[in-house]
This record gives structure tokens, sequence and C-alpha cells, in this order.
């Protein structure tokens, strides 16, 4: 039976956590406004990731990571045409160019990076489907998810700071107006330049993002680097209406005194219904 | 006579209504309105009151089933119907993880009105979508102490099994 859901509803690590828990295996899919994620796990374990149907082949893995170089690639590529990353491994592995620990870590690596940033979605469809495992052909490792969900909730973490010291992106921007204050003083990346192009009180952050299609996540981190460098501070955007704070539940109420005797007619009574 | 209660709580459309309705000896008095928002989409009428059902246990005694609203906006009748029960069932629907969340919530709100004994009804298991009761379990953090109990709402035995199994545990919190 496929499990399938939001994870605005259930979150990455509370899906990670039942896959671990439960010893699962199989496949999950995963997608957010166009991007996805292929994740399949043997009991309990990470054996494979892919994302947006870009699979590094593992000689683009290893050049990347410096332990092939381009000629050593072409070789493997003329020699391996049409074959497998497993029997590329295997060539490499009979060539010497690389050793299993390199093919290993090199995989492991991007693996992780494809899961970690997963950890930064908010929102999406989701969908396991149970037994559902890599084709053969496909080289695979095995990752112990208690220390992957620990790392991703660190992650998770640094998010959900990001979203208490900026909880309502609904908020404006304004430059603040002491005089230490100086933009050209201050050395910022090409992304951060985006988001103070747009700063005005008129626009709210979520609007900042959407004009330079940026996630939640990196609107965040830009606009807390601002706010901790003292460059803008946050206003309320003109006409805008509160809404008003969730209740807090009431103080405890005392069970009610009832005698076993009467527990059990209830019983009884329910069991000849 | 006296009067015991139970509460039916959870989410909207978790169940709640028809629970009631498959034990309830009385035609459950249900104070059901036309959805007029969104959520119009996946059930026409919600509670936004309670739900009443009532099963005579004798001449001295009868139980009252307590239904509450599931939409989050009627929740300030949460703690009205609360007020001096025996226990609650929480139920779920199993086929839709969107509300696992505010099930957790619902629970916990319930717990702290009052520390009685509750069950967890994993509803909906007849459906090809349903979670299993133990993914259900770590879905909405319950240590395994908590019971989780296989439910569909519109079958009596599957409602007296619920029921059971949350009398159970009030009887041993007497002893």
């Amino acid at each position: 039976m496929a499990l399938k859901g939001n994870l605005r509803d259930f979150g990455i690590t509370q899906l990670f956590n039942l896959v671990h828990l439960a010893r699962k295996t199989g496949a999950l899919n995963l997608e957010q406004d166009g991007k996805r994620a292929t994740l399949y796990f043997k009991e309990g374990k990470l054996i494979y990731a892919a994302k947006d149907k870009d699979e590094k082949g593992i000689l683009n893995l290893l050049y990347k990571a410096g332990k092939l170089t381009r000629e050593q690639v072409l070789e493997i590529e003329a020699r391996s045409r049409l074959k497998t990353d497993k029997e590329r491994a295997l060539l490499l592995l009979n060539s010497g160019y690389a050793s299993k620990r390199d093919i290993l870590e090199c995989l492991q690596k991007h693996f992780l990076e494809i899961v970690y940033e997963l950890f930064t979605w908010q929102d999406g469809r989701f969908i396991f489907e149970p037994d559902v495992l890599p084709n053969s052909d496909r080289l695979t490792v095995s990752i112990d998810l208690a220390n992957l969900i620990l790392e991703g909730a660190r992650r998770q973490k640094e998010w959900e700071r990001l979203q208490e010291e900026i909880p309502d992106l609904d908020m404006a921007l304004k430059f603040t107006e002491r005089p230490s204050a100086k933009l050209r003083n201050i050395n910022l990346t090409v992304d951060e330049w985006r988001v103070i192009s747009y700063i005005n009180p008129n626009n709210t952050i979520r609007q900042i993002a959407k004009y330079n299609s940026m996630s939640e996540y990196e609107i965040r981190k830009i606009v807390y680097g601002l706010l901790s460098a003292g460059l803008v501070e946050l206003v309320e955007p003109p006409g805008r209406v509160k809404k008003p704070p969730l209740a807090i539940p009431p103080a405890l109420q005392k069970p009610p005194q009832v005698s076993k005797s009467l527990v059990r007619r209830l019983i009884d009574k329910i069991r000849g219904l | 006579m006296q009067a015991v209660k139970i509460v039916v709580t959870g989410p909207f459309n978790a169940g709640k209504t028809e629970f009631i309705r498959s034990i309830s000896e009385i035609e459950v008095v249900s104070t059901e309105r036309k959805i007029t928002d969104g959520a119009r989409v996946v059930k026409e009428e919600t509670t936004v009151a309670m739900d009443f059902g009532r099963i005579t246990v004798d001449k001295d005694l009868v139980l009252y089933l307590f239904g509450t609203p599931g939409q989050k906006r009627f929740d300030f009748m949460w703690e009205i119907l609360s007020e001096g029960m025996l226990g609650f069932v929480v139920m779920v629907d199993s086929t839709s993880p969107q509300t696992f969340r505010e099930a957790r919530y619902i629970l916990d709100v319930f717990h702290r009105y009052a520390r009685t004994p509750y069950v967890v009804a994993a509803n909906k298991q007849d459906l090809p979508d349903a979670w299993p009761v133990e993914d259900l379990r770590i879905a909405l953090r319950l240590n395994s102490k908590t019971k989780v109990i296989p439910c569909v709402a519109t079958d009596k035995e599957s409602v007296k099994k619920v029921l059971l199994e949350l009398l159970y545990l009030i009887l041993e919190m007497l002893e």
C-alpha cells in the first residue's frame, strides 16, 4: 500500500523517521513546484537518491570530486560505451583509476547532498511505494538514517530559527535610518543585491521573494543577514490587518469520580450491543 | 439517574458523526450545517456545535457520546464538551495525512483539558489509501503505550471495539 501525502502536513524528518523505525523498503518520490526527487530505501537505510531525472553518472561524480582526470573519464567512457554505472565502476577498479572507497564515498556524498536539500522543502507531494528498488544496474550504498535525520534536523532547526526570526513574510522592509548603516561599505552577494533593489515599505518579503524567484528559505536567510547587519528593519506594510493569536488551552479540569463497578457496567452494556 | 460521558474528537471529516451514529440508541442529535467555505469539496455538511448520542446502560446509568466540531474555528466548543468526560476518542482519517498534525494538536489540547484516558481510532481502514496503524503511530508521535485501534466508523462492531478499549483503560486507571 503506497503512503501518500504532502510535506506541508508530514515533513521530511517525519518521513525519514517512519522509514527508519519501520525499517521500510521502497521508493519515496517527492515533487515540489516542478522539482522532483526519488529516494530508495532498503530495510530502513538509504541506498540511492536522484533528483530531477538528473542521475549523475559515477564518472561525472568522481571527476567533480577530483578523483579522475578528464583523460581517464574519456578513456573509461570509450571502453564502456552504452554500459551501466556498475560496469564503469568495475572498469575503474580494474584500471586502478579509483578505489572502491573513492567510488562509495563519492556516491554517498552525492546522495546526501540530494537528501539534505530536501530538508528545506516545506511543501510538496510525496508517495512512498513499498518494495520498489532501483534497477539492478545502479550503484547503491547503504546509509544509516539515524545520522542523516540528526543532520537534517540540525539544518531544519536552522530553517526554523530563520522562521522564528522572520515569522511573517507578509511584513515589509525598510532601510534603517542609522547613519552607520552605509551600503557602500558592505560586501553584498548578487542575491543580496537583488533583494536590496526591491526593499520598499510597500513590498512584502513574500513579494520580494516572488520577484526574485527565491524560495522561502533563501529569502529568509538573506533578510536575516540584512537584519543582523542592521541594514534593514521590519515594518508593517500599509493597510495590513493583523490575525488574532491562537487561543491557548485553559487550565486542567479534574477527571470525574466514578467507581470501577460503573465502568464495568458500561463495558458489559457495550459488549452486549 | 447517573449520566457519564465520552467525547469523540478529531479533525474535520475524520468520521466522528458516523462513529456516534453507528452505536447510539437514539437518532444522533446533530448540529450539522451546510459548509460554505473551501471544505465543501470534501463534504457537504459539518458539525458546528456538537453531535450527541446516547447509550442507556440500565435504569440508573446512561452514557452520552459527544462529538466535537472538527473545524478549528469552532474550537471554543472543545473545552465545554470536555468538561467531566470519562475519557476521549481521537478519530483520525487514516487516508488523510494532511490532518495528522491537527489530530496530534487536538489530542494534546484535550489531554491538557483533563488527564483522562484516551484512545486513537484509526478510521477509514477499509479504504485503499489508509495508512497502516503502526505508520500512523509514528506519524502522530504516539508512544508504544497509546492504544491506536483500527476502525471503520460506519461499522458498529468496530465502534464497539474502540469504546471497549477506552473503557478498559479507564478501568485500569481506577485499579
